[in-house]
């Protein structure tokens, strides 16, 4: 079920301006990765890349090899829509559909490809993935109000279990947790861990502890200056990397050292 | 810290500033309309009152500037300028209403709504064959309008964004809308005539004159209204998966359909007026026409503006019929601002009107 990713020297454009250079990092299948990094350093839009995501922004192209268990994800042949099928996303800004309820909002996915479910079946659904959110418990009353009017951090949660009510092989989390509260966000490390056990999850966060406490394996990315692009600098198991970086910029940046 | 603690009244002055008591600018505005109907009626005559009583208006920003200082007296200022070229602007707007509903209403009955003018010459007769002829070359005219301008405005925000069709799409709709209504209307007729011959009136031509003049407003509204969407979701559809042609159609129009509704209804609203191109190609007739495809066929406006160029004798209950048909047309406008005022409230995202 889950998947493995490879990627081989990637180089991610946006136009003309090389954004991320040169990136080469295996991703196993049933790991929860980190990625870190100062911010501008390119995370978002290498996690984008996992996904086909990144192409939908005007002139942003991508050279290199993305292989999905041995799959090139950009062979001519692949289609981006099966692609994010596969590979769930949740973006860095909350982004509810305004028009839709709660309870449509958590079966998006479901709904927009036109996807018949019984109504006991959708309910279920809802549930299961609203309380793996920890968000269940909140807006069970009020399912058929709309998805916008809910907190900033309510609705990051309502896109995460939008995320997975359509069982993606890969989760990729554009920073979750970073407008939530400690309860909250215990609520969904504890699901990153419960969802390792069958989905391959890569997590992008600024918080170090996060990092630490959720993954497997660390990557840090970073800088060479203003307009240069980013680059992988190291990539390991989290607790060597917390530990014994290699690195003397990923050391500086974990102790706080930075800039 | 102890510092500032050791003097709280000093800060707290800083934060106060002096203002006008909440009664004074209410006073003034009450007596700059005592004095402008005073003067009214003592003869001043209306323009010289007006702009008397502007003038004391004016006074309040000057208290201000005496008081409250520079800043609030500027604000105060330019509050009143803004106030008066409102009002300025209402003008012409209520004296086209006062005129219209005052001459229109005393027509208005079950007569004048349900009686065409066959055979009438002087009083009685009504406006029944220009009312259906008015809705269904403009419902014909729509019908083809909303799905060319609307799916004209997908391509152009969704598909083509900047490529060089679509810069020559966004061109030509640019130059359509600057065309001269007699123009839309002389083509029409061109069309028309190189099919049926030369003086064909037909009710569909009419219709297609006023797609030409409601296309490129459609155009714009629309794609004005699908730009509001923010890409955002758009992303979020595709992350799940979802192919394009349904996030269009599920994610971008829902979000935008207030907007594209009132869009469209202004646009309806634009062309259900134009009188000269059915002049040209509608032509008008005394009858009732139910065909758009065969024969003359009346309308509003050109029933309002034959009836006023060759009345009947004797000229009075013509005239008068013809500022009924003016005052019907207005409402009808009226009545699809509002349709579209409720449906952009009704279908607006929720939890953001
Ligand atoms: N749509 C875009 N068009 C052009 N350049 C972009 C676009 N999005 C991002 N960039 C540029 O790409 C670089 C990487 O941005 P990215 O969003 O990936 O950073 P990030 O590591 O996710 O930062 P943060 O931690 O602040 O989220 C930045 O220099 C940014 O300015
Ligand atoms: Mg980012």
């Amino acid at each position: 079920m889950a998947k493995s990713i490879d990627v081989a020297d990637l180089n991610i454009y946006y136009g003309d301006f090389l954004a991320v250079e040169g990136v080469t990092i295996p991703i196993a299948a049933r790991s929860v990765t980190a990625f870190i990094g100062p911010s501008g350093c390119g995370k978002s839009t290498f996690l984008r890349s996992l996904n086909r995501m990144h192409e939908v922004i005007r002139g942003a192209r991508v050279e290199g090899k993305v292989l999905i268990d041995g799959q090139d994800l950009y062979a001519d042949d692949m289609d981006p829509v099966n692609v994010r099928r596969m590979i769930g996303m949740v973006f860095q800004r909350p982004n509810p559909f305004p028009t839709m309820s709660i309870y449509d909002n958590v079966l998006a996915g479901q709904k927009l490809n036109s996807k018949r479910m019984k109504k006991a079946e959708s309910d279920d659904v809802v549930e299961r993935s609203l309380r793996s959110a920890g968000l269940w418990t909140e807006v069970k009353d009020r399912l058929d109000r709309p998805g916008s009017g809910l907190s900033g951090g309510q609705q990051q949660r309502l896109c995460i279990a939008r995320a997975i009510s359509v069982e993606p092989e890969i989760l990729l989390m554009d920073e979750p947790c970073s407008a939530l509260d400690p309860i909250s966000t215990s609520v969904i490390e504890d699901l990153i861990h419960e969802l390792k056990t069958q989905y391959t999850i890569v997590i992008v966060t600024h918080n170090m502890q996060q990092a630490a406490r959720v993954s497997d394996e660390t990557a840090f990315f970073n800088l060479s200056g203003v307009g240069k692009p980013g680059r992988l600098i190291e990539v390991g198991r989290t607790e060597a990397i917390f530990s014994n970086p290699q690195e003397p910029a990923t050391e500086a940046y974990i102790q706080g050292r930075f800039g | 810290m102890t510092t500032t603690l050791s003097r709280p009244v000093d800060v707290f002055d800083e934060l106060r500033g002096a203002q006008l008591p909440s009664w004074g600018p209410r006073a003034v505005f009450g007596l700059a309309v005592v004095v402008g109907v005073g003067t009214y009626f003592l003869g001043l005559g209306v323009f010289r009152s007006v702009v008397l009583a502007w003038f004391i208006c004016l006074s309040v920003p000057l208290w201000s500037l005496a008081i409250e200082g520079k800043r609030k007296a500027t604000d105060r200022l330019v509050t009143t300028l803004v106030t008066s070229a409102f009002g300025l602007a209402l003008l012409p707007l209520i004296s086209i209403l006062w005129i219209v509903i005052s001459k229109g209403s005393k027509v208005l009955s079950t007569e004048f709504f349900t009686y065409s003018m066959r055979n009438v010459v002087g009083p009685g007769g009504g406006i029944y064959h220009a009312l259906i002829g008015t809705l269904l070359i403009t419902g014909a005219a729509s019908v083809m309008s909303i799905p060319i301008g609307l799916f004209t405005s997908i391509y152009l925000v969704e598909y083509g964004q900047q490529n060089r069709l679509a810069r020559w799409i966004r061109f030509l709709v640019d130059v359509m809308t600057g065309i001269p209504s007699i123009v839309a209307g002389l083509f029409a007729y061109a069309l028309f005539a190189l099919i049926f011959g030369d003086g064909i009136r037909l009710g569909i031509g009419g219709s297609v004159a006023l797609s030409v003049l409601m296309i490129p407003v459609v155009v714009r509204s629309c794609e004005e209204m699908l730009k509001l969407v923010p890409n955002e979701l758009r992303e979020a559809s595709y992350a799940l998966g979802v192919p394009k042609w349904r996030t269009v159609a599920k994610v971008v129009l829902p979000t935008a359909l207030a907007g594209i509704v009132t869009g469209i209804t202004l646009a309806i609203a634009r062309v259900i007026g134009e009188t000269a191109p059915l002049l040209i190609i509608a032509g008008t007739t005394d009858s009732v026409n139910m065909d758009l495809f065969k024969d003359r066929m009346a309308t509003l406006p050109v029933f309002a503006y034959s009836s006023i160029s060759s009345p009947g004798f004797p000229p009075g209950p013509s005239i008068d019929r013809a500022w009924g048909a003016a005052l019907v047309l207005l409402i009808i406008v009226m009545l699809l601002n509002l349709i579209a005022r409720l449906v952009s409230y009704f279908f607006s995202p929720k939890g953001e009107r």
